[in-house]
Formats: structure tokens, C-alpha cells, sequence
């Protein structure tokens, strides 16, 4: 009797994401490919678009490195402390989700513009440029990825419980080597999958960046800002080409992740 | 005295976990703590082991004050109730972790290891992760562990808690003859009296934050301070004003004898070797239970509703009843009266 209704629902469920997610992105792979490996070629020998892909690297990994290290210590902070607050903070944390990366530019303008933000005309009179330059755009994409390694983290942490740290405590650990030998290993995974979602959002991110690098060309512009660029001045081969090579690091990164995870994760 | 409890008191909001608490626990003994969920009991633990802060009082080891020492200066060896065992690491690694914290010799870390997975019979273990242990192996690593960086208390929480009962037993007795191997001082935390009577030298008995009676299981068993710690010993039965164990109790079918109390059978159920036959008292109130031998069951040849004599056996343990919500009754120990 079940089985009817199995078999609809697996249909459903097929058809919904062929035509939502795989039919699409394999058109963006088919275009790509639409000239052999012409366009591809094109974009790698492009000296403008090579530095918008290696500037996107240089800033997503900047933005995944403080993402991790503040997302492993606000967790450590919601999950084993209590404070007054923590409420209102773990809603704060949620907030880069539901903003749109636009908003966060313009508010990141706001603060550390050279002329008129808060912070901005002090660090620019010491030379540092933040609104316009590689600095705000990593501000960006660190807050728009801010949550990604946090949730993926604090139920792990939960998960896993306190006792363990106790124990080393009791055996002469202090607060650091506890933290090393025991509650870094148990949350390793939580880590690493924050670690890859928080790379593939920050790769892709674009509205927030476009704001605050000011999408100076060879300077500022990165990957996805060039898909734009590219499309926008009808040069289709060369967008879906760049968009092709982005829509790749993030997959690989999630593949990489899958094959490494331990089959069954052991309680 | 190996640990010196003085005014300890510590509260959970508005909860009394402790409420001042004065304690010495002798060196070189087992002592169990023992009494209800949420009277204190392992409160009292995670303090001496500076896992918990007291709100005040003061915690004295071995003659030094470790009331503000963080747990990892107070080298005590803890077990917990789910063993805390590290997951990642092999039975040989979770017992070297205190000797690798404290930067031992390799060659001295691997002889103590071997020596305690001996101890714990999980010598040929030693490579396997905790996952695939059973649960009392899991807890002998645990032991193992705590006991490698020779700690000069050992502290068990409900350490056979979360095994089923036929483990629980095993190494209860394994616990015992463990601890007269190698005399390290140590208290566990238990809610099981039997556990308690059967492998502690002495016992602390402790409800809602306060300690009832200290003394050897014999002492607890048979001169229990007061109601509570009588009825939380062992079964209990009211005998006319008095709490009184089942078995201290007597039937006979003399319905002339004035020292016994007198009614008619009102259930009868055996257990095991054990039968128990509740009476109904003529004169009303709560069936008083007695628990004979079959043997003895037998010879009084009883069924429902026989009309039968209750008194106290010779030598029988009494602690008035204090009335429902009241303080603990006094206690006082009677020489049965009329005995035949």
C-alpha cells in the first residue's frame, strides 16, 4: 500500500531537484564547454581575470581562517559557559543569514570609509584602507559566513558533553592542553564541514563585496564579480567559463570533505 | 585524615544542593557516600574534586588546602558515571594521558601502563578504541586511567550506574578486592544501599544537602540514627509506633500472647527463597509485612486470611515512625518484649 506513495514521493522529490539545481548548473557547465576549452583557456590567460580568481582565494581563505578561529571560541562560549545575554547573542550570530549581503556592505561603508565612517578617516590617516581594498572585503565575507562554522560546531560540542574535559582536567590537563587533546579531536568534523561551507560561501560571495571593494578591475574585482562584468558585456563564453570554475572549487571542496569523512562516525 | 570537609555549603539558584557540610574521610579506606538523587551526594564529589566550586566552607586534602585549586593541581583520580572515556584514543593511550600531561619518561609511562591494564585485566586491549569495549571494560579503562598518575584520593561517581545488574555486581566485588590490592583512599557516590553495605568500610549517609548518619555498614544496619536512614537502608514495615525491618519481625498463631500485635493474613507473596505475608491488623492501619523462610512459612502452615500474631524477634532493631512531613524520629533500641 505504501509503496504507490514511496515511489511518487522519490519522483517528486527528482524532478524538483533535476530541474532546481543539477539541470541548471550542468547548463552552466555546457556553456562553458560550448567553444571546447576556448573560453576556460581565455579566463586563465587573462591577467585581469586570473588576479579576480586569485584575489577571491587570497580573500576566502583570509575570511575562513577567522571564521574558524572566532566560530570554535563563540561556540566554546554558548555551550560551556553561561552568561547573561547568551541568548541574545546566539540571535545575533544568526543575523548574517537573514541580512541581505548588501545591507552588509553598505553598513561596513558606513563605519570605515576613509572620508566619513567612524573608524575610517583614523586608520586611513595611519595608512590603512579599509572600504575599497582587500581589508573590507575580507570584513565582508567574514560577516556574511559568520555563522556556517558556529552551527555546525555547537551541536557537536553539545553532542559530545563535558565530561571528557573534566576527566582530563582531573588528570592534570590544564584549560590549553584540554582544549588540544581532547576537545579539539572530538569536534574535528564539526570543524572541517564548517570550514568547507564557509570556504564555498565565501568564494561565492558577491553583493556585500561588490559594495565595499568598489570592483576596481586587476585591483578589487573578484571572481564573481568579473561573472557579472563578463555577462553583463555580452561576453557569455568567458562569464559562464568563470562562473564554471567557481561552481568547481565549491564542489570539489564538498566531494574532498565526503570522501575523507569517516564512513560511520563512531558514538 | 586523608580529606577535611569543613561548613561546605553550595546552592544551585535557589536550590540547596549543600547545606553546611562538615566531613573527614580516614585515609587508606573506601567510604561510600550514599542516599537519595539530588540529596548532594555527588555535589559533594565534584567538590573535593574541584570540578564544582563550593559557595563556602573549606576543602582540605592530605593536610593542604585545596578549596581555590583548580582540579588538575588537587591530584585526585575521578571515575564518572558514563566513564568520560576519550574516544579518540586506545585503551593504552586514555591510561597514559595523565603520565604524557605530567611529561613521564616514555619507558615509565609504557611499564605503569602495562602494569594498571594488568591491574584491570585489559592487558589484551590495550590497542582497541573505548567504542569497542563493553560497558564494565569501559569503566575498568576508566579506573585504570585515574589510578595511572597515583592520585592520592580516588573519587567514583555512581561508578557501576550505567551498567546492567549482573556487571554492576561483578565489579563491585572486583572494586573491593581492587581497593584492598592497593589501599588508595577512595569514595564513591552511590543511591544503592546494598552496593553501599556490601563494599564500603564506611558509610556517609546524606539527604537534602545534609549528612544523617556516619558509621560502618554493621553500625548503619543496625543502630540507624534516625527514620530516614532506616527506611533508606533496607526495607522497612510500622509495627504499632515503631519502624521495624520485616525480617526482625515474628509470626506465630498464640492469639493470647499480649506483646503481639493481632489480625488476619491479608496477602501472601513469595520471592524467590523469601515469602512475604502481609498482615491486617485487627485494630486497624497499615498491613504490617513479615518476611519468613519458606521453611518457616511452611510449618505455620498459613493461608489468606488466617488469623495470626505478630511480635518482634529477640534482639530486633526499632525506630519510631515520625509522622508524615515531620523530622527524623529519635531512635531507641528495645530488647524485644515477651520474647517467647
Amino acid at each position: 500500500m505504501g509503496k504507490p506513495l514511496k515511489w511518487t514521493f522519490r519522483v517528486v522529490v527528482v524532478v524538483y531537484m533535476f530541474l532546481l539545481v543539477a539541470w541548471p548548473v550542468f547548463l552552466v557547465a555546457k556553456n562553458a564547454f560550448a567553444d571546447g576549452f576556448a573560453d576556460i583557456s581565455a579566463i586563465l590567460t587573462d591577467p585581469d581575470t586570473a588576479h579576480a580568481l586569485r584575489l577571491t582565494v587570497i580573500v576566502g581563505v583570509q575570511a575562513v581562517i577567522i571564521n574558524t578561529i572566532f566560530g570554535v571560541g563563540i561556540s566554546l562560549l554558548l555551550v560551556r559557559y553561561d552568561f547573561p545575554g547568551k541568548r541574545l547573542l546566539s540571535a545575533l550570530l544568526d543575523m548574517p543569514l537573514s541580512v541581505s549581503p548588501i545591507v552588509v556592505g553598505l553598513a561596513l561603508v558606513l563605519v570605515y570609509n576613509g572620508r566619513t565612517g567612524w573608524f575610517g578617516p583614523a586608520l586611513e590617516s595611519v595608512g590603512y584602507q579599509v572600504i575599497f581594498a582587500t581589508p573590507g572585503m575580507v570584513m565582508a565575507t567574514v560577516f556574511v559566513a559568520l555563522p556556517l562554522v558556529i552551527r555546525e560546531v555547537v551541536p557537536v560540542l553539545e553532542e559530545v558533553g563535558d565530561e571528557q574535559e573534566q576527566a582530563a582536567r582531573s588528570l592534570g590537563a590544564g584549560p590549553v592542553q584540554t582544549f588540544r587533546r581532547i576537545t579539539l579531536p572530538a569536534i574535528k568534523w564539526g570543524v572541517i564541514y564548517g570550514v568547507v561551507l564557509s570556504l564555498a560561501r565565501s568564494l561565492g560571495e558577491f553583493g556585500a563585496v561588490k559594495v565595499v571593494s568598489g570592483n576596481v578591475l586587476g585591483e578589487t574585482r573578484t571572481a564573481t564579480l568579473v561573472v557579472e562584468e563578463k555577462y553583463l558585456n555580452f561576453d557569455k563564453g568567458g562569464a559562464y567559463a568563470t562562473a564554471f570554475l567557481l561552481a568547481l572549487i565549491a564542489i570539489a571542496c564538498i566531494v574532498v570533505v565526503s570522501i575523507i569523512r569517516p564512513k560511520e562516525q563512531v558514538k | 585524615m586523608s580529606i577535611e570537609i569543613s561548613g561546605v555549603g553550595k546552592r544551585f539558584g535557589s536550590f540547596v544542593a549543600l547545606d553546611d557540610v562538615s566531613l573527614s574521610i580516614p585515609s587508606g579506606r573506601l567510604t561510600a557516600l550514599l542516599g537519595p538523587s539530588g540529596g548532594g551526594k555527588s555535589t559533594l564529589l565534584r567538590i573535593i574534586a574541584g570540578l564544582e566550586t563550593a559557595d563556602s566552607g573549606r576543602v582540605e586534602i592530605e593536610g593542604i588546602d585545596a578549596t581555590g585549586l583548580p582540579p588538575q593541581k588537587r591530584n585526585v583520580g575521578f571515575v564518572f558515571q558514563h566513564y568520560a572515556a576519550f574516544k579518540h584514543m586506545s585503551v593504552r593511550r586514555n591510561v597514559a594521558f595523565g603520565l604524557e600531561i605530567r611529561k613521564r619518561p616514555k619507558d615509565e609511562i609504557k611499564a605503569r601502563v602495562d602494569e594498571l591494564l594488568d591491574l584491570v585485566h585489559l592487558s589484551q586491549f590495550g590497542d582497541r578504541l573505548p567504542a569497542q569495549l563493553s560497558g564494565g571494560q569501559r569503566q575498568r579503562m576508566a579506573l585504570a586511567r585515574a589510578l595511572a598518575v597515583r592520585p592520592t584520593v580516588l573519587l567514583l561517581d555512581e561508578p557501576f550506574g550505567a551498567l546492567d545488574a549482573k556487571v554492576r555486581k561483578e565489579l563491585r566485588d572486583w572494586l573491593r578486592r581492587l581497593h584492598d590490592e592497593v589501599h588508595v583512599t577512595t569514595v564513591f557516590v552511590t543511591h544503592d544501599q546494598e552496593e553501599a553495605l556490601e563494599v564500603a568500610d564506611e558509610i556517609v549517609v546524606i539527604n537534602e544537602g545534609r549528612i544523617e548518619q556516619i558509621g560502618s555498614p554493621d553500625d548503619l544496619y543496625d543502630k540507624p540514627a534516625n527514620d530516614f536512614v532506616m527506611r533508606f537502608l533496607g526495607p522497612v514495615t510500622q509495627l504499632g509506633d515503631d519502624l521495624v525491618r520485616p525480617h526482625d519481625l515474628q509470626l506465630h498463631t498464640d492469639s493470647a500472647d499480649p506483646a503481639s500485635v493481632h489480625g488476619r493474613v491479608a496477602r501472601i507473596t513469595r520471592i524467590g527463597f523469601e515469602i512475604r505475608v502481609e498482615v491486617a491488623p485487627a485494630s486497624g492501619g497499615q498491613p504490617v509485612v513479615v518476611t519468613l523462610t519458606r521453611n518457616e512459612f511452611l510449618a505455620l502452615g498459613l493461608d489468606v486470611d488466617s488469623p495470626v500474631s505478630v511480635r518482634l524477634s529477640p534482639a530486633a532493631q526499632t525506630v519510631a515512625a515520625a509522622p508524615a512531613g515531620s523530622a527524623s524520629g529519635e531512635a531507641k533500641s528495645t530488647a524485644a518484649a515477651g520474647a517467647a
